[in-house]
């Protein structure tokens, strides 16, 4: 939201990310024989997160949002920049202090079913962080499992059953109990809704804003759906090829977006309601290889009001009068060359 | 408009050895020439079985009833050498997932001509020469060179593209489209969309789009078929089931959208799961998760009646609505 960004930082945020990024070698195709190369999944990335907030963050296949998460829970080292956490930096993953730290820091995967183990019931599952930490006795681990069960709207007879009893929606519920059985203060969902029925979404959706409200949470959300994405954050970053775009309120950016890229995936959304639909920006062509990033803007070969300084000069982030941040030299008007022939 | 397809008590139980499952229910459907159909519904409630039944492709352990005709002719209980005129030739299929469909080993080229030969009788220079404007048909830039491709050196959207030219193939009169787009990232899918949208326009072909995304089936089709458990439980034309859905679980879906615009409110879910096919509920299979569930609900199975003249829901209540 516009008033975040703005507030001088009082309270100091729960989650601190500065120019955040993380490259991998890789080959060329061409097997053996490929060229070395070096892929920039996430390049430059910062943003702050409050308690109680959502961020969410949008984007295509290999934008490097997911790459994003795993940086922030430390699972995976930066190649430059910094992720402070509650204040203090991020440990190297493995270390009893990052152990420590990752209690506070949970996630949530796309599918549920690949997060539980088939052999145990669901309830065992639910306490197992509490027994990893060495946290309480077993009956203190029951009871608060018990009460887990009974925050994620399942009642005490789920507490038995294995993970094929249960459909999709209660499956994520499972998931996420036990993600908060440890009080955490920051939950990372990687698509948590994709998977499931539209039916079942809406409840997911729901519960999430409602266990937010209870255990007072701060989400990083990630997602390729804009429609969810309005209704569970408060602010929002549009990702292409590890860089933000463009970032600010939900409804600024589904309703005037600023970057060509934004504009493409808003204008991309398919809308039930005839009324509402809007004139359709098709995008020529794929997202590049991250390998093979353009020069310049990297979306400037996709897109279509570039110009010759684009090609050129790689725009930076920076504000627009509305309070929300673009990295596009046309949004800015500082494009100052004709636009290229599209 | 004339009947392209027609389906009358279509019906599928699969055998699992020590018991058998109903899992399609009876379904009514009519398809007119040139007309783009939407089916929508969540996993399990029979969009696809419906054509994979219709089109033979369910394999032994699955016994189907009901008739399909395909302009007059019957395609349910024929012997294989008829089906196989039919399939690919005049209903052609195409798939969530390209990759897996395409054949890894092969080059595209080989591919678009195996189909080619079958359903056209091309070859040689005369099969590579169609392939190639069909590559271009369906948005393919510097077709000539895509045709030495294998499937893994193209992107999932062009993969589909090349999945779209291989079903133009045939030159058939109808694709059903289960999917198309779900494994595509949403910039792609715009462009999919758009390129069969395009096809149907310039063909006059007729499409089955199968999608659990109400907002696809919703910008490309003129009809929409809305099922649940293996039923369909609301016909109608695109705009007016949006404008005044007459069954509750239809009325659920769209209310548990989040909007674009507008306030932001609390998404009204739909409580409870879909049922399994072998645990079905008496009666109504959406009694047990609708709001406005009454106890004649569980009773019976309630009919597809018309409530406008082309508009139909399977509810108790909207039977009752219109009798009284």
């Amino acid at each position: 939201m516009t008033e975040t960004l703005r507030r001088p930082v009082s309270d100091r945020p729960l989650l601190e990310v500065r120019d955040l990024a993380r490259s991998f070698q890789v080959r060329r195709a061409g097997g053996w024989f490929g060229k070395a190369a070096t892929l920039h999944a996430v390049d430059g990335v910062s943003f702050d997160l409050r308690p109680g907030r959502t961020l969410g963050l949008v984007g295509e296949s290999g934008c490097g949002k997911t790459t994003t998460a795993r940086l922030v829970l430390g699972v995976l080292s930066p190649t430059g920049g910094e992720v402070r956490f509650e204040g203090e930096p991020v440990p190297a993953p493995g270390t009893a202090a990052w152990r420590a730290m990752r209690r506070r820091m949970q996630m949530v995967y796309q599918d549920p079913l690949g997060a539980l183990d088939r052999r145990i019931p669901v309830g065992i599952q639910v306490m197992e962080p509490l027994a990893i930490h060495g946290i309480g006795a077993r009956a203190e681990r029951h009871a608060r499992a018990m009460e887990l069960l009974d925050a994620v709207g399942l009642g005490p007879s789920f507490f038995a059953r294995y993970p094929h009893e249960l459909s999709g929606g209660q499956r994520q519920r499972i998931v996420l109990a036990r993600a908060l059985i440890l009080d955490p203060s920051l939950l990372v969902c990687d698509e948590p809704i994709s998977a499931l029925d539209v039916s079942i979404q809406a409840q997911v959706i729901n519960l999430l804003l409602d266990l937010q409200a209870k255990f007072d949470l701060a989400f990083l959300f990630i997602s390729h759906d804009l429609k969810v994405v309005r209704q569970i954050c408060h602010e929002v970053a549009v990702m292409y090829l590890g860089r933000v775009v463009e970032q600010g309120d939900p409804d600024q950016l589904l309703i005037d977006p600023a970057h060509p890229y934004t504009q493409a995936l808003v204008s991309a959304i398919p809308v039930a309601a005839a009324a509402r639909r809007r004139p359709r920006l098709i995008l020529k062509g794929d997202p590049p290889n991250p390998v093979d990033r353009p020069a310049g803007c990297a979306f400037h070969p996709r897109c279509p009001a570039a110009t010759a300084r684009c090609v050129v000069d790689t725009p930076v982030l920076k504000p627009m009068p509305d309070g929300r941040i673009v990295a596009c030299h046309v949004a800015h008007g500082e494009a100052d060359s004709p636009r290229l022939a599209a | 408009m004339e009947t392209l397809v027609s389906i009358r008590g279509l019906t599928v139980d699969f055998d699992l050895g020590h018991r058998v499952v109903r899992v399609l229910h009876g379904v009514d459907l009519t398809i007119g020439k040139g007309q783009a159909i939407g089916l929508v519904g969540e996993s399990g409630s029979g969009k696809s079985v419906t054509w994979l039944a219709a089109l033979g492709l369910l394999g032994p352990r699955a016994h189907v009833g009901g008739s399909v005709q395909l302009s007059g002719e019957p395609l349910l209980g024929v012997p294989a050498a008829r089906l196989e005129a039919v399939r690919g030739r005049r209903v052609a299929m195409i798939f969530q997932d390209p990759a897996s469909a395409l054949n890894p080993v092969h080059r595209i080229g080989r591919q678009i001509g195996e189909a080619l030969r079958l359903h056209r009788g091309l070859d040689g220079a005369a099969a590579r020469a169609e392939a190639k404007r069909l590559l271009e048909r369906v948005g393919i830039a510097d077709a000539r060179r895509r045709l030495d491709d294998y499937p893994h050196q193209l992107s999932g959207g062009t993969n589909q593209r090349v999945m779209i030219a291989m079903a133009l193939a045939g030159e058939p009169d109808m694709l059903v489209a289960d999917e198309p787009t779900t494994a595509l990232d949403a910039t792609i899918q715009a462009q999919i969309l758009d390129l069969l949208r395009e096809l149907r326009r310039d063909g006059g072909m007729s499409m089955v789009l199968i999608s659990h995304d109400l907002g696809v089936v919703a910008e490309n089709s003129d009809r929409i078929a809305v099922m649940y458990a293996g039923r369909i439980v609301e016909e109608a034309p695109t705009a007016e089931l949006f404008a005044a859905p007459r069954h509750p679980y239809t009325t659920g879906l769209l209310a548990a959208l989040p909007d674009l615009d507008g306030p932001r409110r609390r998404l009204v879910a739909i409580p409870g799961t879909v049922p399994e096919p072998a645990r079905l509920p008496p009666g109504c299979a959406f009694a047990p998760r609708c709001p406005q569930a009454i106890a004649a609900c569980t009773t019976g199975v309630p009919p597809l009646v018309h409530v406008a003249t082309d508009h139909r829901a399977a509810c108790i209540r909207v039977q009752t609505a219109m009798a009284a």
